[in-house]
């Protein structure tokens, strides 16, 4: 019987809509990813500033970030936004606010650790050569920090694409939701699809993770040496 | 917002927040059982075991806790293997939280240096005298803010139990909501009960991070001098 169970995941268009609804956890990872790179080099940039205040903000952004869940955020946006601002934000939309909030901290935190990290006299190199603030800023400093931060970038990818399978809880229609209504479906059928299923869909995540992680110890170990 | 239902519902979310930090609690110490094993593992370079210690990391660093989560409570019945929400939740944690608990034991590890090492083998000590009188002190101290932030990570995963019918506080909040539509009151609930229990944890790890990076200043400037 074990055999039949397997089944279920190849009957009609069963894997593929799996692929489908892993598609959708994706695209809601990349689409905020892609947010939190350019607000994070922002926020980054904004942290290495010397004046108080301005320390001070950001200290209290990164502290809630790395305090609060990412569940109890998604809950208050996607429950808190339609009360009391009246919209009814999408779970799609909700999930792109929250982990853009998120990415652009721990990006910020990263980027202003990566622009810390670059010694002195580069900068001091690039004026005794006459170059400009901004020439100083955006040939010599960018490209160094970003060849640095590309590890870390993959990795908060990776996480970014473990954490969107918490949208399956404010009703986004996922790879676990169609995983739910694949099991649901053929109760009767194949009781034991949900083993099948949910371990499909623990592999799809690995292998959609895996080769990101991997890329990034590769890099971080050549950057290394 | 109405201070007498928030009043009423603080009962609910004490025994939630209890439920949390023992479960959390439990993985945590479970996690760094783990992680402690892998290490040595490592370090000692067991055969057949190592290969298994990595494939275990990386199939555990690559895929969420969810997912996990919903494989042991709703898929290993359907094969014989009937679990408690409460015991899915501990061996999911404690099987998300070793791998990263092995990854800091293992940065740390590696950041002892080579002379360490063979400075105790020559001096006639065992491997294992080696292993846990020269570099696991070591490696414990320089990867103490890898472990915080490990911990508090591992807090914050707690959030999604709820998921597999643990009461625990964002299923608090989510009755809540759905018995007496308060959702303000609910959520701001949850998020300071998130507060009163991360807060503290988190200026401690501060503390000790701040604590360890002085002495590590300590340390490099001898051994420069020398």
């Amino acid at each position: 019987m074990q055999s039949l169970g397997m089944q279920v995941l190849f009957q009609g268009t069963n894997f593929l809509r799996l692929l489908q609804g892993l598609w959708v956890s994706l695209k809601i990872a990349v689409i905020s990813m892609a947010l939190s790179i350019l607000l994070g080099i922002f926020l980054g940039i904004i942290m290495n500033s010397k004046k108080k205040w301005v320390k001070a903000l950001c200290r209290i952004y990164l502290e809630i970030v790395r305090i609060m869940p990412q569940l109890v955020l998604l809950f208050l946006v996607y429950f808190g936004a339609s009360k009391h601002l009246g919209m009814n934000l999408s779970g799609e939309l909700s999930a792109v606010i929250v982990f853009t909030f998120w990415g652009t901290a721990e990006m910020g935190d990263l980027v202003r650790s990566a622009l810390i990290s670059i010694p002195k006299h580069q900068y001091e190199s690039g004026y005794a050569l006459g170059m400009t603030e901004r020439q100083v800023f955006l040939r010599i400093i960018i490209p160094q920090t970003i060849r640095r931060l590309i590890p870390s970038i993959m990795n908060l990818l990776t996480r970014m694409i473990k954490t969107t399978s918490l949208v399956v809880l404010i009703g986004v229609v996922e790879v676990v939701k169609v995983g739910k209504q694949i099991i649901d479906a053929s109760r009767f059928t194949t009781p034991s699809a949900a083993f099948w299923v949910y371990g499909m869909i623990f592999f799809l995540y690995f292998a959609v993770c895996f080769p990101f992680s991997k890329a990034a110890a590769i890099l971080e170990r050549k950057l290394r040496d | 917002m109405d201070f007498g239902f928030i009043r009423e519902s603080i009962p609910l979310y004490v025994d939630a927040a209890l439920l949390t930090a023992r479960i959390a609690l439990i993985g945590i110490l479970l996690s760094g059982m783990i992680g402690f094993i892998c290490c040595i593992i490592r370090v000692m370079r067991i055969p057949v075991l190592r290969q298994a210690a990595a494939a275990y990391i990386e199939l555990s660093r690559n895929t969420p806790l969810l997912v996990q989560l919903f494989f042991l409570y709703f898929g290993l019945p359907r094969v014989g293997i009937v679990l408690s929400s409460e015991a899915c939740a501990v061996i999911g944690l404690a099987f998300l939280g070793g791998s990263y608990m092995a990854e800091a034991f293992r940065s740390g590890m590696d950041a002892v240096s080579k002379v360490q090492i063979e400075s105790g083998l020559s001096l006639g000590m065992k491997p294992m005298q080696v292993f846990f009188h020269i570099m696991l002190p070591q490696a414990v101290t320089t990867s103490i803010p890898v472990f915080c932030a490990n911990i508090i990570f591992l807090i914050k995963e707690t959030s999604v139990f709820s998921a597999v019918a643990l009461a625990d506080l964002v299923f608090v909040a989510k009755d809540l909501i759905g018995i007496s539509y308060r959702t303000d009151e609910a959520l701001l609930m949850l998020v300071i009960a998130y507060l009163i229990l991360l807060l503290p944890i988190s200026i401690i790890c501060s503390l000790i991070e701040r604590r360890v990076r002085y002495a590590e200043f300590g340390n490099a400037g001898v051994v420069s001098g020398h």
